[in-house]
């Protein structure tokens, strides 16, 4: 069985990250302007943080899996 | 942990240092252009229809100094921003300054209910085609350019953060003095 | 051990990562959390188990840069489940769990600290966490970056010789991207580590028959790798989709799938719907009735094969808008949930178990 460092998905995002935040060059398909509807709060995976929680928390107990739930970006990209 | 996984990690892991001062370094080397809106370049002309139906062409106010905020109902920061812009409004309208509200909401009726509810006393033009902001090349929002008695843009400001607002003032009356 | 020493590396790598991420100026900028307060009163019950309980939350700025949230939960606990009725006799208990947090902006990044505690008669739980969110690429994508260290002390009721801990280090990257004006998506990525006494004290695995302690093992990596979506589709609705895949040095392999609907009506009134389906094959050493003896042995039905089928209905009311001021908002939501095992027995009947639970939250929130 090959044995996958935990590790090495998170460095390589992380570099990736990194080394999109240097690409100036290719431009923004999505400009500020047009962020309206991806500011609307039903455009967010999970708008009501206890409501959410306790979901993942009554899932959690139950299921044997477990993560991945993360936090979200998107929104009016504002400032 | 076996011998190939733990090379790998280690190689991912050691030129972290060297990795890092890369990515530091392009990143900060990276400058954001202005184009469309550059200061020092002539602020493109526009003309928006005002809800009571008056053309506002911004050429025509040449001769006194323009700040023109791209703002919209669902942008928190340009709400904000909207008491500040309020002040600025009243503090210099009658010295010859003049504050241009462009909203871009798909919606330009609802724009307008929410800036009532807001209490903005300066004209706002609904772009709701986005035709000025793409003229504008907006990289953010809230944006507010300050142009000056020549048509000239002078001052470009993305976002808005506490305390933006004095230095509005300040460029503002430096403008007005010219 | 050769494991924990790979994760603590990996800690230092990740935390050297945070810093290069918080250098890097893309040219924009991030907003924090709005202002709000939030009170909620939760049911669970099923399988003969009922927890309820209220929860509070608050969040507030403190200038341009900083936000901090507190959060309160309780749940009161009746357990007649069929662990608890098949082996013992029903009980009754509560579970407190606080958390504090704060989100700082620097620049581009929103870095958040948080720290949580979750106390019961014979479980207390705290944990630490450190997370990075950055915008780049036009503000188009957003990375975000978590750590957590968590401690637990285990003790056993009518034992009190029994004493025991339970390390975890949780690891989570996570990518969204705007895909158009009106789609976006987001990958996440979690790595689990835990390391000492994973089970529970009170609870017996089968063997030949006869019911034995459970024997788990004292160690278990896990990774989840979840996709979703999120898209506008027009006249002011929106739906969603996301898959997870879980893997564990247990064997366990999960598929997670769900989908979502959300929809306004009018001015004052948000409604939103979901379907849930949630399928796993059981870990190595699970057994309902283990006919060898193995090193590790667990009857938990959590780690079996079974799968569990939910949809839920939500709605929001709009309250009152005082525009500029605060916006409150009362909402309600109801999730019925059924789950089937296939290799968990209900010793009552002979059959293969199956029970339903009915989840319902109801909350009010202001926003300012």
């Amino acid at each position: 069985m090959v044995r996958v460092s935990p590790a090495a998905p998170v460095l390589a995002a992380l570099a990736l990250a990194g080394l999109l935040s240097g690409c100036a060059s290719i431009e923004p398909w999505v400009k500020p302007y047009e962020r309206e509807r991806l500011a609307d709060p039903i455009m967010n995976f999970s708008r009501d943080s206890l409501a959410a929680r306790h979901n993942e928390h009554v899932r959690e107990v139950r299921e044997g899996a477990r993560g991945a739930n993360g936090v979200q970006g998107g929104g009016c990209g504002c400032n | 942990m076996p011998l190939p996984a733990r090379t790998a990690l280690a190689t991912l892991a050691r030129p972290t240092a060297a990795l890092r001062r890369w990515l530091v370094g392009a990143a900060l080397a990276i400058t954001v252009p202005l184009a469309g809106s550059a200061p020092g370049g002539t602020a493109p002309d526009f003309t928006l229809r005002t809800m009571d139906g008056k053309n506002l062409r911004l050429q025509e106010q040449r001769g006194q100094v323009v700040l023109v905020n791209f703002w919209a109902t669902w942008c928190g920061p340009c709400r904000e921003e909207m008491p500040h812009l309020n002040k600025l409004y009243d503090k210099y309208r009658s010295s010859g300054f003049v504050l241009l509200g462009v909203n871009v909401d798909d919606d330009p009726r609802n724009a307008m209910a929410v800036a009532q509810k807001w209490g903005v006393r300066f004209p706002v033009l609904p772009d709701a085609d986005k035709k000025v902001s793409r003229l504008y090349d907006l990289r953010a929002m809230p944006s507010t350019v300050l142009i000056d008695r020549d048509g000239r843009v002078r001052y470009v400001h993305l976002g808005y953060r506490d305390g933006y607002e004095l230095t509005y003032d300040k460029q503002i009356r430096e403008l007005l003095k010219e | 051990m050769a494991a924990t020493d790979a994760w603590r590396r990996i800690a230092r790598r990740v935390a050297g990562l945070f810093g290069s991420l918080l250098a890097s100026n893309a040219g924009h900028a991030a907003t924090l959390p709005e202002d709000k307060a939030e009170a909620m009163y939760h049911i669970y019950e099923g399988g003969g188990l009922k927890a309820e309980g209220p929860a509070l939350l608050v969040r507030k700025s403190l200038g341009d840069r900083i936000s901090v949230s507190g959060s309160y939960y309780v749940d009161a606990v009746t357990n007649a489940s069929i662990d608890v009725v098949t082996t013992a006799s029903p009980f009754k208990e509560t579970r407190k769990a606080y958390d504090l947090g704060l989100d700082y902006l620097v620049r581009d990044s929103v870095v958040s600290v948080s720290a949580y505690n979750s106390s019961e008669p014979d479980y207390d739980a705290s944990s630490v966490s450190l997370g990075v969110s950055q915008e780049m690429f036009g503000g188009m994508t957003t990375v975000t970056l978590g750590y957590t260290r968590a401690s637990d002390k285990v003790l056993k009721k009518g034992a009190p010789e029994f004493s025991d801990r339970a390390r975890h280090w949780q690891y989570r990257v996570g990518v969204t991207q705007i895909l158009t004006p009106r789609w976006l998506a987001s990958l996440n990525f979690e790595a689990i580590s835990d390391d000492g006494f994973l089970g529970s004290p009170y609870r017996s695995a089968r063997e030949f028959g006869a019911p034995v302690p459970e024997r788990l093992p004292r160690t278990r990596t896990s990774r989840a790798v979840k996709l979703r979506a999120v898209g506008d589709i027009g006249a002011r609705q929106a739906v969603r989709g996301e898959y997870r895949y879980f893997w564990d040095t247990w064997d366990i392999k999960a598929h997670t799938v769900e989908a979502g609907y959300s929809r306004y009506f009018g001015d004052e009134w948000l409604v939103d719907g979901f379907a849930r389906w949630h399928s796993q094959d059981r870990a190595l050493f699970y057994s309902d009735n283990a006919t060898t003896s193995t090193r590790y042995l667990s009857r938990s039905r959590q780690l079996g094969t079974f799968s569990d089928f939910g949809m839920g209905l939500k709605a929001t009311w709009t309250a009152r808008t005082v525009p500029g001021q605060y916006v409150l908002k009362l909402h309600g939501a109801y999730e019925f949930v059924r789950y089937k095992f296939k290799d968990f027995t209900d010793v009552r009947t002979g059959q293969p178990y199956a029970y339903d639970a009915s989840i319902l939250q109801l909350f009010v929130s202001a926003t300012f």
